[in-house]
């Protein structure tokens, strides 16, 4: 189970990183949340200087811009392996 | 690294593959740039047969040329100027300027407000990343002023509609305009303006902000490629609408019109276009095509850029956003300051030219 978190207030941009993110999770069938942080304080406990930003199982993936279908799909490949291959060192 | 395992093993070289593209790209750009000319003369004085030197055949003869010729200028060089901001982002320029005091940090932060793409739903992120690193009001401010005066789309507009030489006129007055509002701005002191909770804010320990990528000039292109498409994408109808209505003032309002109220000699029209342009925001690619219209009539240049650089820099929802770090009092000196600057711009270009 992942967690996606979309950080943005809510501005256009956000909300197409949230469908594309959802799209995503969606056609590849991954069990994942997807959660919109729009408070400021929230958002800027990431330290990011620029939204959207892209969060990934707690994993500051890309800010600043809208990240294409293929390179969430990408990232959302790498997180499920990640969180496999610690699951199964335990 | 994870990016580049995924790509197909059979393209060896794909930057060469993207540069090659790019090239090809160039080469159909150069063919239509040369062909909308005789393209638009032949669709409004040949296909619908109206006269040389009527008022609609001109009309029409201009704008069957301007938008696709400002629409191709749009998409070149937006995309070269996207291709250079993948080399630059907000999280960089705060690392750079972080260890600058005032002076040095303020010419730094308007350079890099000039450069990088700005959204106007990044300002408050923006701010309070800066406010986290210590980086002093009125640098911060700086870069606020800079970032939404200088647009690259202002800047391909103004070539295309006035030439080189406005157009690296408006970038130099806009960055001076950005480093000396940002640095009175910083004297005043005025850090109690600021709302507390931006103090607060701490970003979690743990947080890695090093993204795993490195990026090759494919991925630099396709990067500049999806954000050029985008940026015209949005600015098309602006284009459409700025032209349409310009090319109506250019046909049919009379020389001169405008010579007594937006002209040199009309010392109160730098000002009050300012005051108009404040809480009005149009895009520029939908205020660049009216404000030429307007200088053909006799309104100065000075008036006319002082009118679009408060149009575009300052605007009543970017005061709404910002309100939810600064307090009334700061927004108010905020606007102030850089209308001040904006109007003695104007005058200067009305003395000047």
């Amino acid at each position: 189970m992942l967690t996606i978190k979309i950080l943005g207030s809510g501005c256009a941009n956000c909300k197409r990183l949230e469908q594309i993110a959802r799209k995503v999770v969606e056609e590849t069938g991954t069990q994942a949340e997807v959660l919109k942080v729009t408070e400021y304080p929230d958002i800027m406990a990431y330290g990011i200087t620029s939204t959207p930003g892209l969060v990934i199982n707690e994993k500051i993936v890309s800010y600043g811009r809208i990240p294409t279908p293929a390179e969430v799909n990408t990232w959302v490949a790498d997180a499920l392996q990640s969180a496999d291959s610690s699951l199964t060192r335990r | 690294m994870q990016m580049n395992l995924t790509k197909p093993p059979l393209q060896k070289n794909p930057d060469l593959r993207s540069w090659a593209l790019v090239a090809l790209a160039a080469f159909v750009w150069i063919v239509l740039y040369n062909i909308i000319q005789p393209a638009a003369d032949w669709l409004a004085y040949g296909l619908l047969a109206l006269p040389h030197g009527s008022h609609l055949g001109e009309s029409l003869a201009f704008f069957f040329y301007d938008v696709p010729k400002l629409l191709l200028l749009l998409s070149g060089m937006i995309f070269f100027i996207s291709l250079l901001q993948t080399f630059i982002d907000t999280q960089k320029v705060r690392t750079l300027v972080e260890k600058r005091g005032e002076g040095i940090g303020n010419i730094m932060a308007a350079f890099f407000g000039a450069v990088t793409p700005f959204c106007s739903c990044s300002s408050v992120p923006l701010f309070i990343g800066f406010v986290q690193a210590g980086i002093p009001l009125g640098i911060t401010l700086t870069f606020l002023i800079t970032s939404p005066l200088i647009s690259e789309v202002a800047f391909v507009m103004l070539i295309g509609m006035f030439g080189w030489k406005i157009a690296l006129l408006y970038l130099i007055s806009g960055t001076t305009i950005g480093m000396i509002s940002g640095f009175i701005l910083g004297r005043m002191k005025l850090e109690r303006y600021v709302e507390g909770f931006v103090y607060d804010i701490k970003p979690r320990a743990n947080i890695d902000l090093k993204l795993e990528e490195k990026l090759t000039w494919s991925d630099r292109i396709s990067r500049s490629w999806v954000s050029a498409k985008d940026i015209v994408g949005k600015v098309f109808w602006f284009v459409i609408f700025g032209i349409a209505v310009g090319a109506g003032i250019h046909g049919f309002v009379p020389e001169n019109a405008l010579t007594a109220i937006m002209g040199k000699d009309a010392w109160w029209s730098v000002p009050v276009s300012v005051l108009i342009g404040i809480p009005l925001y149009s895009n520029p690619a939908g205020i660049i095509p009216i404000v030429s219209a307007l200088l053909s009539k006799g309104a100065s240049l000075g008036t006319a850029l002082a009118f679009m650089m408060s149009v575009i820099a300052l605007s009543l929802p970017e005061a709404i956003i910002l309100r939810r770090v600064l307090k009334p009092q700061l927004i108010a000196i905020f606007i102030g300051v850089i209308a001040a600057a904006i109007i003695l711009t104007g005058y200067l270009f009305n003395l000047a030219m």
